[in-house]
């Protein structure tokens, strides 16, 4: 019976397709003369929004370098913006009940400390956003998924919960929820029993705005942009100067990249 | 040789109601705990963001492994001509479906959402091994229903070695299978190896073997069936054997882990660390798993004495849980190595052994998945034809010589 | 056969809901969307549809980045809000709420609420005025 109903539905939204062109019509003359309006917030915005009805494309790859010279060790700001844009740490009261090593964290800064010299070096870590994602390979339901402008995400409404994602990430990225949450962002839905990790901000990304984290940094260590569009500050300097993928052995092709580890 | 007289056991004593009982709270208080984790949330667990898979995985991996061993049995009688273990088989088919049943219940509970598993099934991701585990696991009940059918109907008694090979394939194939669910995980130092596929089917033989020794054991002592000497020797000898083989295979393991340089560290930490793991590699699985099984199996004052015998068997089942607990968590306890050669130090636990304590929860949960598991065999063989009135000496087959 | 019709039977009652109730149980009272004369499409064809449509574009959105207003689960609170006596939206959690009121007559549990904020966005209800 559902699935009638859901063909049913599906052959009026057809019939109604005329009615969501001139929907589309007045929509982005709306967006285009709020973009000419908002020419101040251009910071924020790196490419020309894409339509809300138009699918994201693999002419697209999103990405973010980060620069660690520029990273202060005692500096988190892109850590406090990412709880405050999803509603987690500090940007949340929930988890209350979570341990510390239950409490999901979609990005961390970790400090690395060479053995011999004692050097140390500040970076900011989450989803690597990878071109091949183990997490994706290994997802039995296909909840762990790319999409095709390279963001990685959890599909929550199809996630099991079993974790094995958590065991094929090579960089910790994933958290799972351990118990009922309540005070979640409308932008970012998330809840007990599923995995989430770091999402590149996909509800900003999609509005033409770059990811919070990036946004937060007072030093602008963390560059989004697009990897493919040559012309993009990002491809330039990452063509023109020396970056790293963190177990770049394992030939994953990251979507983050760091300087001067 | 006569053939076997199959009979169901009468299960009227007061015993029998008694496990039955028995089990049923085990069951009950499993699917309490599960219940009681899914409304909770899995903070009422000692499972984490470190360590992602608990006992509740141990147990279900156990069971899953062992399952597949128990299968072996009648193997060896359908395939490779052991006619003195054709009576067993029977036996080792119920058994084999009961473990796996057991085991993928503890799994599926487990779950943060089990309530989409059936959407799941529906929407396999086919580069997953996990969704190909799914479909080696149903097709395992289906097989192996299909092997007892040619076994217990006297019309499909011409397609059992048919059937019986086919099996035996799919389950290689399944423990291939589980293994790679672990071999695959390139990230993680203690997992990232081909031959955990491989290891996991040696494992399997023993555990299976150890299990199915135990429950054959006990129902016929308490069903009051005669069960010979030259039976138990042989279950001894091949339990022994199937134990060299399991340890050969963790040998490898460790040894060319051990060759690279860059799994020493975690290497020395299963081995040669102060901590749980080793403590359970050693003592645990090396120790009271192996050797004195293997002692129990050869040395011939123990030959067909059935309490060493039931002593090697449940000290093997208990070695198995220790290894697959230290593979499972140890594996996870390490942290992974993001910048090899570096100190590294983070709000999330980077470059840190992760500690874990089970909770009484999970824990019972996995119990339950035992008790399901034995609860099957229980009411199977009542039901049904499962068990040979006896496995005296003289009905076993005497040109089978046990080697 | 009552599985299969059971569904429109149902419905012709709720279409009913403004006669008085003839059936046993007492027929849910639909909560009046604050604002807007007309829903994003037909109410017959929402009050059909309205499932079909969230996952539609649920898997739109989140598989494919495509944010279209119109049938976004976001999109329908910030017309269907239920107040409570301090005029604040009540969520899912409160039996008033618009979703609830039908859903508990039909007895038909939904998953949404695990994940999905149930009220409008905070800075959506002060900033939005009226139809997109």
């Amino acid at each position: 019976m559902s699935d009638e109903k859901a063909l049913s539905g599906e052959k009026v939204m057809n019939n109604k397709i005329d009615s969501y062109k001139r929907r589309f019509l007045a929509q982005s003359a709306v967006i285009t003369g709020a973009a000419a309006l908002g020419g101040g917030l251009v910071l924020t915005r790196v490419v020309q929004a894409r339509p809300a009805s138009q699918a994201v494309s693999s002419k697209n790859r999103w990405g973010l370098l980060i620069d660690t010279r520029k990273c202060a060790n005692d500096c988190d700001a892109c850590v406090q913006a990412c709880e405050m844009e999803h509603g987690w740490g500090r940007g949340s009261s929930d988890e209350q009940r979570s341990s510390p090593a239950q409490k999901a964290q979609w990005i961390r800064k970790v400090t690395l400390r060479d053995r011999t010299t004692g050097h140390e070096t500040s970076l900011p870590m989450m989803c690597q956003h990878c071109a091949h994602p183990p997490c994706v390979d290994v997802c039995p339901t296909g909840a762990s998924m790319k999409r095709d402008d390279g963001i990685v995400l959890v599909d929550k409404h199809r996630c099991i919960g079993c974790r094995y994602c958590m065991m094929a990430c090579p960089y910790k990225a994933r958290s799972f929820i351990h118990e009922d949450l309540h005070g979640q962002k409308t932008a970012s839905p998330r809840g007990k029993g599923t995995v989430e990790s770091c999402n590149l901000c996909v509800h900003r990304v999609d509005q033409g705005k770059i990811p919070a984290c990036a946004e937060a940094c007072p030093e602008k260590a963390i560059l989004f942009g697009d990897l493919k569009d040559a012309d993009s500050e990002i491809a330039r300097r990452l063509a023109s100067e020396p970056s790293t993928e963190i177990r770049g052995d394992l030939r994953l092709d990251l979507g983050v990249r760091y300087q001067n580890i | 040789m006569k053939p076997s007289t199959f009979r169901e056991i009468s299960g009227n004593s007061g015993g029998y109601w008694a496990l039955l009982v028995f089990l049923g709270l085990l069951i009950a208080v499993g699917l309490g705990a599960a219940w009681y984790m899914e409304h909770n949330g899995h903070w009422v667990t000692g499972m984490n963001n470190q360590i992602v898979w608990g006992m509740p995985h141990v147990f279900a991996v156990f069971l899953i492994v062992a399952a597949s061993g128990a299968l072996n049995v009648a193997t060896m009688a359908s395939i490779f001509g052991r006619t003195a273990f054709k009576p067993l088989s029977r036996l080792s088919g119920l058994l084999a479906i009961a473990l796996l049943a057991g085991g993928l219940l503890v799994l599926v509970l487990d779950l943060g959402r089990p309530d989409r598993l059936i959407m799941a099934m529906m929407n396999l991701n086919f580069m997953s091994i996990f969704a190909w585990n799914i479909i080696l696991y149903n097709g395992f009940f289906v097989i192996v229903a299909v092997y007892l059918w040619t076994l217990m109907e006297r019309r499909g008694n011409r397609f059992t070695r048919g059937a019986g090979l086919f099996a035996f394939l799919w389950r290689l194939i399944l423990t291939l299978g589980t293994g790679s669910i672990f071999g695959f995980l390139v990230a993680r130092q203690a997992y990232d190896a081909a031959i955990m596929a491989p290891l996991f089917i040696a494992l399997s033989f023993s555990f299976g073997l150890a299990i199915f020794m135990l429950v054959l054991f006990a129902s016929y002592r308490w069903s009051g069936r005669p069960l010979g000497d030259d039976m138990i020797h042989r279950l001894q000898r091949l339990l022994g054997l199937f134990v060299v083989t399991a340890l050969l295979f963790v040998a490898i393991y460790h040894l060319t882990n051990l060759y690279a340089a860059e799994h020493r560290d975690v290497e020395q930490f299963i081995l040669d660390g102060n901590n749980v793991y080793s403590g359970l590699f050693w003592v645990g699985y090396i120790l009271l798993g192996s050797l004195v099984p293997m002692a129990i199996a050869w040395f011939s004052p123990f030959r067909a004495a059935i309490g060493w015998v039931t002593t090697a068997a449940v000290l093997v089942v208990g070695g198995g849980m220790a290894m697959i607990y230290v593979i499972i968590i140890g594996g996870q306890a390490y942290p992974l190595q993001l910048f090899p050669g570096k100190a590294v130090s983070s709000s999330f636990f980077d470059g840190v052994i992760s500690p874990y304590s089970p909770t009484l929860a999970e824990t019972l949960l996995g119990i339950g998945g035992v008790g399901i598991a034995l609860a099957i065999v229980v009411v199977g063989i009542r039901l049904f034809k499962f068990l040979p009135l006896s496995l005296e000496d003289a009905r076993v087959d005497a040109h089978d010589k046990a080697e | 056969m009552v599985k299969r019709y059971g569904f429109p039977l149902l419905l012709a009652l709720l279409l009913a809901a403004g006669t008085p109730a003839l059936a046993a149980a007492p027929l849910p009272d639909i909560p009046k969307a604050i604002k807007g004369e007309q829903c994003v499409e037909d109410t017959g064809f929402m009050r059909r549809n309205h499932m079909a449509l969230l996952e539609h574009q649920r898997d739109d959105t989140v598989q494919r980045g495509i944010r279209t207003r119109q049938h976004s689960l976001k999109h329908c609170f910030t017309c269907h809000v239920v107040q409570d006596d301090h005029s604040q939206p009540v969520t899912a959690a409160d039996p008033r709420h618009f979703c609830r009121v039908c859903h508990d007559y039909a007895a038909v549990q939904v998953d949404c609420w695990q994940c999905h904020v149930s009220i409008p966005e905070p800075s959506a209800t002060s900033l939005r005025g009226g139809q997109p």
